[in-house]
């Protein structure tokens, strides 16, 4: 969904309160897909077989899991920004 | 009415949109596309787990408790067979012809994929739902620093 919506509203305020709303939906939907992105690579780290229920120790693992899949994203792109203003990238 | 995106075209009549309408086509869309993405990754996550080898949905443990079982009904006439409602489920039930027909010892191994491939999205929902929180946890954090 790439947001460009074509209205026909005879109000601006209409129009305004109505990209605000999509916006919202917007931002539910980058969510789920970054849910998506985390429990297909923290699936791989903390699930071996699939038979027994999802005991808590692989509960503990997914929530890790995301926690330092963040980190890390953050970590680079931090170090990223860093590099570049020092001017280390050509 | 030239100019509009079809998308989100309504029926022909005043130049004005529902907002409700819109919304509801915005979120239908939204819904879809969540659903398409989770399937394929579930898909593709369950096909590793339960199909990852030859003969792989069944361990050493229950070759050899299922298959002598097996070959007995089968001399007595008795087939397995799947039901899928209420729940997976593997039973046998008397034909009146007997074989000896190495064909259906797929059987077996049919409905054990499908026992495994269920199970592997019963827990991948749970891991979605467990990631989701945890997620949903972690920005609040970052905000609440902000």
């Amino acid at each position: 969904l790439d947001g460009r919506v074509f209205i026909y509203a005879s109000e601006n305020a209409e129009a305004s309160e109505l990209q605000m709303m999509i916006a919202v939906e917007q931002q539910k939907a980058q969510f789920e897909a970054q849910v998506h992105t985390f429990t297909d690579v923290c699936w791989d780290k903390c699930m071996d077989k699939p038979s027994s229920k999802l005991n808590s120790r692989t509960d503990t693992c997914l929530a890790s899991c995301v926690e330092r899949f963040i980190d890390t994203t953050l970590t680079i792109t931090n170090r990223f920004t860093h590099m570049v203003q020092k001017g280390g990238m050509h | 009415m030239d100019g509009f995106g079809s998308d989100f075209s309504s029926g022909a009549g005043s130049g004005k949109m529902d907002t409700g309408t819109i919304m509801e086509q915005v979120k239908v869309q939204i819904a879809v596309a969540n659903a398409q993405e989770l399937l394929q990754r579930m898909t593709d996550k369950c096909f590793k787990k339960c199909i990852g080898k030859p003969g792989g949905t069944l361990d050493n443990s229950e070759q050899v408790t299922v298959m002598p079982v097996y070959f007995i009904c089968r001399l007595m006439g008795w087939y397995m067979k799947c039901n899928f409602k209420p729940q997976i489920r593997c039973t046998f039930e008397h034909a009146n012809v007997m074989l000896w027909d190495w064909v259906m010892l797929t059987d077996i191994f049919v409905c054990l994929l499908q026992k495994c491939i269920a199970m592997c999205m019963d827990r991948y929902m749970d891991a979605w739902n467990t990631v989701s929180r945890a997620y949903n946890s972690r920005l609040q954090r970052e905000r609440a620093r902000i």
